[in-house]
């Protein structure tokens, strides 16, 4: 116990002569927190939007009026031929094509059910599929018995058919810094986490002084320990940090409970360290261990989920998701900060978080040697 | 019959194909100042670091205070100190904060911590300087600072690796002061230089050639030996016919 005070106080001493990890954990999140989400914003306004109705009933003009009185499309045309509605994507003057079928409002009415059919401009992909995702959920909230069927225009959309997925059922205008910035958190706990774990121990190795440590009767795991602990608290700084940044900035507040929030980074935080500090036993130099964290940094980040939802990866990717611990932790975020989940909807996570945690630093202890 | 601390047995260390330690054999007596002279690449400091536990012997076996070394690598670290070739004190620590850290994690209790690291500013005269960073020290003083660091936990025995390495003769001097000291008290002295003038400072002396010992005794008899004046030519003799080194 003794041993382990003394490390932390020589950590700590370390940690506040040393500006430059001052400034990343003091400046980094509120300059990340302030520029990616904008940086990332996917919100599209002025859609162009153009509808071909073959019904001329009430109900398909209150659905009209309904879908541009949301403030996120213009309407380019009006008329009753796809086909020249279909021109007007071709001079990219609209981005999208809703149609409704001739008998939409009977139909409706006796079956309970109808189609509708929106077509995309695949040349300007991301606002014509976004402007997609924000139809559908316009109409769904219109009425939920229509069902919608996206239609690919022939050779204006080479990809595959837009899936539309019920993302956004917890921000329901799609507002995408609700979405963004829990993300981008956590990528920034796992950054400084990872990086300063990583390097420390390499830097040692680099000035020889890890060498003095390992003459003395000093224990492995006392070692790792005081290496963990300080980064450990480094970590719930950035990250309350953090949090205080996305309230006072953009007015997020969770809705799910601090305790389970903390809980689940506490678990977290070892997993990444002791992933640092395993790096950090492979190398020597602090480039290589730079590197190396740099690579694993770009896959975990890509693959996280937080700019492509995983839901939506093809099936190789969900799985190297599930070796990917951002994942977990951005899950966890956005379901507690948006949805207000507790304990019992993230208990999978979190038992998967602990695994990873045990298992990395176990493997870190292990592959530290004092001796070569 | 004189206790022997440091015995080691056609110990031997090999990267890949290349032998950098020969089957060296030699024992050190309690209290010693035992000299481990050789040229650039002679091996010292791979020895040194099989001695230290901080590199496992290819083969051979060494004991260093009674106990074998790698085997029981954890006994011997509570009876030895280290000073590496490479200064390895925390140079963004201040004087004080390195000698109390590395006093702690040897388990010394605060008092003795408090009592120990006041003796030691005082007796290398940095009074002044414990609230430096060890970084903004000149190197004699930093590796007047590493010894006293390396003996604080009163080890039976300490390996000094070219401790005087690139400072001034008034320096070095001053260094084989602290050196006497400490083996005044009892601990031996296990060094490795390639100053020949040090080398008359010794009690006893290896000479190491291409990773093997190739003389060992006392500087006098060494001369006699060799029919030389000096230890400079002894060296020269020996190390002539080396083929590594710079
Ligand atoms: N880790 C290593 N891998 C390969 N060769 C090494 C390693 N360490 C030392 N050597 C080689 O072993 C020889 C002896 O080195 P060293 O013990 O440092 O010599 P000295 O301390 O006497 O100058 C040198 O030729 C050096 O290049
Ligand atoms: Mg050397």
């Amino acid at each position: 116990m003794r041993t382990i005070r003394f490390l932390l106080q020589k950590e700590f001493r370390q940690i506040f002569r040393n500006r430059a990890i001052l400034l990343l954990i003091g400046v980094m999140p509120v300059m990340q927190l302030l520029i990616l989400p904008l940086a990332a914003n996917y919100e599209v306004k002025n859609i162009n939007l153009s509808v071909v109705d073959h019904d001329h009933s009430g109900y398909a003009q209150k659905l009209v009026a309904k879908v541009t009185a949301s403030g996120y499309f213009k309407l380019r045309g009006y008329g009753a031929s796809f086909k020249e509605e279909l021109k007007k994507i071709e001079s990219d003057e609209a981005d999208l094509i809703l149609e409704i079928p001739e008998g939409f409002e009977r139909n409706l009415i006796r079956e309970d059910q109808q189609q509708l059919f929106i077509a995309v401009n695949a040349i300007n992909g991301v606002k014509a599929n976004l402007g997609g995702a924000y139809l559908t959920s316009i109409i769904k909230n219109f009425n939920e018995e229509i069902r919608i069927e996206l239609l690919p225009p022939g050779r204006f959309n080479p990809g595959p058919v837009i899936e539309i997925i019920a993302s956004n059922w917890y921000n329901p205008l799609m507002e995408y810094r609700f979405y963004m910035v829990p993300g981008i958190l956590a990528i920034l706990v796992t950054m400084i986490g990872g990086f300063l774990s990583a390097l420390n121990i390499v830097k040692e190795k680099e000035f020889g002084t890890i060498e003095q440590i390992n003459v003395t009767p000093i224990k492995k795991h006392h070692f790792i320990l005081g290496k963990l602990i300080p980064f450990w608290v480094l970590g719930n700084i950035v990250f309350s940090l953090g949090l205080l940044v996305a309230w006072l900035i953009y007015g997020i507040i969770p809705i799910g409970s601090l305790l389970v929030l903390y809980g689940f980074l506490a678990v977290y935080l070892l997993a990444i360290l002791g992933f640092g500090l395993l790096i950090s036993t492979f190398c020597d130099t602090q480039q290589q261990a730079m590197f190396i964290m740099f690579f694993f940094m770009m896959v975990f980040i890509l693959m996280g989920g937080l700019f492509t939802s995983i839901d939506s990866m093809p099936d190789w990717a969900k799985l190297v998701s599930r070796f990917n611990p951002v994942s977990y932790l951005i899950e966890v975020m956005r379901m507690v900060i948006l949805k207000g989940s507790g304990w019992r909807d993230i208990w999978p996570q979190f038992g998967i978080i602990t695994l990873f945690a045990v298992v990395l630093n176990a493997y870190a202890v292990i592959n530290y040697k004092k001796t070569n | 019959m004189k206790e022997i601390v440091i015995k080691t047995d056609r110990l031997s260390k090999r990267f890949g194909d290349f032998i950098a330690v020969n089957e060296i054999s030699f024992e050190v007596q309690k209290g010693e100042i035992f000299g481990f002279l050789g040229a650039n690449g002679a091996g010292k400091t791979t020895a040194m670091r099989m001695l230290c536990g901080l590199s496992i012997p290819s083969s051979g076996t060494a004991e260093i205070a009674g106990f074998e070394v790698y085997k029981q690598a954890e006994q011997i670290k509570r009876n030895i100190g280290y000073m590496s070739q490479k200064f390895s004190l925390y140079e963004d620590l201040t004087v004080s904060e390195n000698i109390s850290f590395f006093a702690g994690i040897y388990g010394l209790t605060n008092r003795e911590i408090k009592e120990k690291g006041e003796a030691l500013v005082e007796q290398l005269g940095l009074e002044k300087e414990t609230k430096k960073l060890v970084g903004s020290l000149p190197l004699g003083w930093k590796q007047k600072l590493s010894f006293s660091v390396a003996v604080l936990h009163e080890p039976k025995i300490v390996f000094l690796d070219e401790p005087t390495g690139g400072v001034d003769p008034v320096t070095r001097r001053q260094f084989w002061d602290l050196i006497y000291e400490a083996s005044a008290k009892g601990i031996t002295i296990f060094v490795t230089t390639h100053y020949m003038d040090e080398a008359e400072y010794c009690d006893r002396i290896s000479i190491m050639v291409d990773g093997r010992i190739a003389a060992l005794d006392s500087p006098s008899k060494l001369k006699t030996q060799f029919k030389a004046g000096t230890m400079d030519e002894v060296f020269y003799q020996l190390a002539r016919g080396a083929k590594r080194g710079d």
